[in-house]
Order: structure tokens, then sequence, then C-alpha cells
């Protein structure tokens, strides 16, 4: 396989398209447009469609109305473009959707600015939508995760019949890295659901829908959406952990943030720190019990993100009691530094 | 024995929901009974709306998708770029489509999507208890105009088929009425024009179908068909707004 050097944004693009997804809905907004950019030029080449959208709105909509035909598709955008999104995401999570979203996180709140951020973890882990529903949440370090989450995305948006996020930042978007994209053929699964324009006898008319007026009926219906968040918490839950073994401190952090904490915890063990990191690759669903068994026992854990502490709140929910629980990181479009990371480490390690 | 007459079979064996005198079933019926004598039927794609017609998906014998309020032509242009061979359409009412849709609608249009858009004026908010409309009269009653329509608070109302007349992507605009039989028949040949064009692939299709809602207006079936007839006629002037094939006034 030919590794290429990418821009994030472009390689997230190209992945989509190597796994088939054919058709692509989307709005300019910074730092995400070289998704819609890139796609303009590519869909055509391979058959599909890519249509610059009126708004955010329009371009979700249309998103639902392909996937309604059992299309694979995408959209991509950024913070404020994301809020206008989340009507049409919970529309899509209702009428039990398969399709895949890309927030390239800027900072909020408003219109906030372009530079790199995690703000936006609330939104798009708590459900951002309104109703009772949850999208997985795919929350790449690197490029070749990019690629690779992309792809997955894919797969587990039909598999569970569910919009998935994949919720990178403005630094991911726009840096470049040696990728690997190898063509992935979408999964053999029943899809006999989709609207695909009705023959009059092998199925019936297809009913893509969100509305049950009938009490009993949406009852059911939350129920049966409910089980199948459960079964993607049982199996969906993805992880990865760095120098963790021996460590007393253990930092928290996911996307850029995890992904800077490596290189903080190398400076930090150079000053003889015992320091690892927990960084979930996947927000929804939140490696509850995992990083429960990671931070038993450690001393304190440090909770890295660029924001005001958002993921934050799902680690004190999920790490023993007796663990205290600090916080580094600031809302408004920064990147910590390693050195950053590294000297709080080292001031906790004094104070625990 | 031969049958004079029949229910289309491009309607499910379902009773409406709407109220007596709305003339939604009738345009349904229309719809049903256009897509039918075309051929193109059970394999064309419908998308329903929020309003009183949000149920509309229970009631067409094809694939029938149900957008967010206002959403229609954005739901149906996803729909057409998969599926650009079948027949695709929305149907939305004043509210949906003249109001929180009016983003969707122009640029569905200008894009000349190849859809064919069903537009039910009847000039007030009916599902959500007659609230007024962007296509609400001056003058005429609502529960959020209770006085009558004060432009200078709430301005004009929405004249949408000659505003999308302007555009360069629409194909084929026309206004009819449902008030009497004469003018029922004029709407189903505009209905069936507006689907052959798509049929054609000659671009963005939209009938707008002037209609009454007794409830909303509070008057008798009969006075409701005769108040459409003496208020929105004048308004709203019944014509072809665009035709690329020659034929608009």
């Amino acid at each position: 396989m030919n590794r290429e050097l990418m821009k994030g944004n472009e390689a997230i693009a190209e992945a989509a398209i190597k796994c088939g997804c054919r058709y692509f809905f989307g709005y300019p907004i910074t730092p995400q447009n070289e998704i819609p950019e890139y796609m303009s030029l590519r869909m055509p080449q391979v058959g599909g469609a890519f249509v610059q959208a009126e708004s955010e709105v329009a371009a979700i909509n249309m998103v639902y109305g392909a996937a309604g035909c059992g299309a694979r598709v995408i959209t991509s955008s950024s913070g404020p473009g994301m809020s206008l999104k989340m009507e049409g995401i919970s529309y899509i999570a209702g009428a039990e959707l398969p399709c895949v979203i890309v927030n390239i996180m800027r900072a909020g709140p408003g219109l906030g600015g372009i530079q790199p951020s995690q703000s936006d973890y609330f939104q798009t882990v708590k459900g951002g939508g309104h109703g009772d529903y949850n999208t997985p949440v795919l929350a790449p370090s690197n490029l070749q995760e990019a690629v690779d989450f992309t792809q997955l995305a894919f797969d587990i948006a039909e598999k569970y019949r569910t919009p998935v996020i994949i919720l990178g930042d403005g630094l991911l978007g726009q840096m470049m890295e040696p990728v690997v994209i190898e063509e992935k053929k979408p999964l053999d699964i029943d899809r006999s659901w989709a609207s695909t324009g009705w023959d009059g006898k092998s199925r019936k008319p297809a009913r893509i829908n969100s509305l049950n007026l009938n009490t009993e009926d949406l009852d059911a219906h939350n129920a049966k959406l409910q089980a199948k968040y459960k079964t993607i918490k049982e199996n969906e839950v993805r992880y990865k952990e760095y120098k963790t073994e021996d460590a007393e401190i253990l930092v928290v952090a996911y996307g850029t943030s995890g992904r800077i904490s490596y290189s903080a915890v190398d400076e930090a063990r150079e000053a003889g720190v015992k320091v690892g990191v927990f960084c979930p690759l996947t927000l929804w669903p939140f490696p509850e019990k995992q990083l429960f068994e990671a931070a038993k026992g450690k001393k304190a854990v440090v909770v890295v993100e660029m924001s005001a502490g958002q993921m934050l709140e799902d680690v004190k929910l999920n790490v023993p009691h007796d663990v205290p629980v600090h916080f580094f990181g600031k809302p408004g479009g920064s990147v910590p530094s390693s050195e950053a990371i590294a000297a709080e480490i080292k001031r906790i390690k004094e104070v625990c | 024995m031969q049958p004079v007459f029949r229910k289309s079979e491009m309607l499910v064996d379902k009773p409406f929901h709407y109220c007596p005198g709305c003339t939604h079933g009738i345009t349904h019926r229309l719809v049903a009974e256009v897509l039918e004598e075309l051929g193109v039927g059970t394999s064309s794609v419908g998308v329903a709306p929020v309003g009183c017609s949000v149920l509309a998906y229970e009631y067409f014998n094809c694939d029938m998708h149900e957008a967010a309020h206002g959403r229609a032509p954005a739901v149906a242009t996803g729909i057409k770029r998969v599926l650009p061979d079948n027949v695709v359409w929305t149907y939305q009412g004043d509210g949906d489509l003249a109001s929180i849709g009016t983003a969707e609608i122009v640029h569905a249009a200008a894009r000349g999507e190849n859809i064919t858009t069903i537009f039910i004026n009847n000039a007030i908010y009916g599902m959500t208890g007659g609230q007024m409309a962007p296509t609400t009269l001056e003058g005429q009653k609502a529960s959020t105009s209770p006085l009558g329509r004060d432009l200078s608070v709430a301005g004009y109302p929405l004249k949408v088929s000659e505003m999308l007349s302007q555009l360069d992507g629409p194909a084929y605009i026309e206004r009819v009425s449902m008030h009497d039989v004469k003018h029922i028949r004029a709407a189903k040949k505009a209905i069936k024009k507006a689907f052959e064009y798509q049929t054609q692939k000659k671009g963005f299709t939209m009938i707008e179908i002037l209609s009454t809602c007794p409830t909303g207006w509070k008057v008798t079936p009969p006075a409701a068909m005769k108040w459409l007839e003496d208020n929105m006629l004048p308004y709203y002037p019944l014509g072809v707004y665009k035709d690329i094939d020659g034929g608009a006034k």
C-alpha cells in the first residue's frame, strides 16, 4: 500500500470515497473547507454527486434524503454549522438512517473563531438535537486514525442504522501526515428498509419517517432505540493507552490533546514522573469501565482538553471516587504545548 | 360489468385524517391519479411536509419520506441525486414552503432540481390551530392575527409562484384553484404537465394550489369555497407563471 502525504480534511474525503461513499452535501465553513472542495472534484470522477447546499440545514436534509435511499452519504462542517445540522441529525437518528457527519471543531461560542478547539464535546456526545438519542462519536488523534475511523464510521452507521460523527478539530483538519487509504467494500447487510423506488411487489412501500403520534408506538420506538444504543455501548467502545502500566498519574485526553499528551508524557517521564495517557477513541460510547480500571490506584488523573472542561464531566463520572481529578486546558482556540502539559503533570506530581 | 369510476391504485386503502370540507383529499387524489396515468406511480418517491399533510406519507402507494418542517425540497434533492430516473415529488403547505422552508424551495428551484412540488396555499396554519401564515391575506383573522392581518405589523403575504418564476431554474410553475369542479379539472391538467416535464428531465416544476381550510377559517365548507373565490383569487391570480416551452403569461 502506498503511503501518501495528505492534508487531514482531504484524507477524510478520500477515505470516504475509497469505501464507497458517493454522495456529499455540504456548505463552506472554515476550517473544514478542503472536504467540500475535494469532494466537488472527486465525486463526479467516481460517478457520485456533490451538491453545495444553500445552508447547513439544507445539507443535512439532503443527507437525510440520500440516506433514506440506502446510499453511502457524508457531510462535514464545523461548530456553527453543526449547530444548524442538529435538527436534521435528530431526524436521522429518529428515522434510523445511516450516514457520516464530520465536525472539524473550531472555537466558540457563537461565531467564535477558526482556531482548533474541542468545545463541541457536549453538543456532539450528549445529543445536540432534540429527543432521546445518541450518535456514535469517533475521535481520531492522528491522520491515519482519521482515515480508518471515516471508513469504520460508515460500517457502524449501516450496521446499527444510525448517524455517526467523526469529531476532529482544526489542527487535524489542516495538518499533513503520511496516510494509507485502502479500498474497502461496504458491508453485505440487509438494506430492504431503504427507499429505492418501489417495484410494487418485492417489499412494502418504504416509509422514511420519525413521526409517531401514537404514544404507545413512540414508547416502543424509543425502547427500540435505547436497546440499540445499549448494544452499541457493549460492542463499539474504543480507546488506546500509552505508558500506563507503571503510571502514578493518568492523563485523559482525546484527539489533538491526546496526541500532544503523548509527547508531554515522554517529557515528564524524562523528569522522573511516572505518567501515562488514556486516550478515548470513541467519545460515545465513552470507555467507562476501561477508564475506571485504568484510573484505579492512580495518585491523580488530569484531563487535558481544548475547552473549558467538557469531557472532564465524563471522566469524573467514571474514575474511582478516591482518585483526584485535575483539569488542564482552555477554550478559545489555543492548542496546549507538550511543555505546558508536562509542566502541569510535574506540578500535580508535587501536590499529590 | 365495466367499472366507470374507481379509487386510484396509488392511494392506500386508508381513511384520510383531513377535516370535512378540506381540499387536501381532492389534491391527494389528483396527484395519485396523475402518477398512475403516467405509469410512474409506484416507483415514484414522495416527500411529505410538516403541517396538515404531515401524514401524507401514509396515504400513497409508493416510497415516502417524511421531512423536517420546510426541508422537503432538500430531502427531495438528496433522493433525486441517488435516484435520478425515478419521479421525485414534494407535497408542502404554505407554512412549510413559504415560511420556514423559503431557502430550501428557492434554491431547489434555482438549481433546476428535477423534482415536482405540490404547494398547498390555504392562507393559514391548519395543523397547529389556525395561526397566521405567510400567505394569510390582509385583514384575514387568524389565531395570531386576531384582529385581522395588519400589514404594518406582519408585512405582506408571499406570492410564491410569482417569486419563483423570476428564476432561471424552474421549467414549469402554475397556480390553480380547488374552489369548483372546473378549476379542479384544470388543476389536474397542471399537475400532469408538471410531472410530465419531470419525466422529460426538464427541471424544477411547481403547482401552487389555492385550497380551503373551513376549520381554520371558521366557516362551512361551501362558504370556504366562496371565500377562496372572492378573496384569494384577486390576490393570487391563477395562471401559468413559468413554462420553458412557452405558454406562460
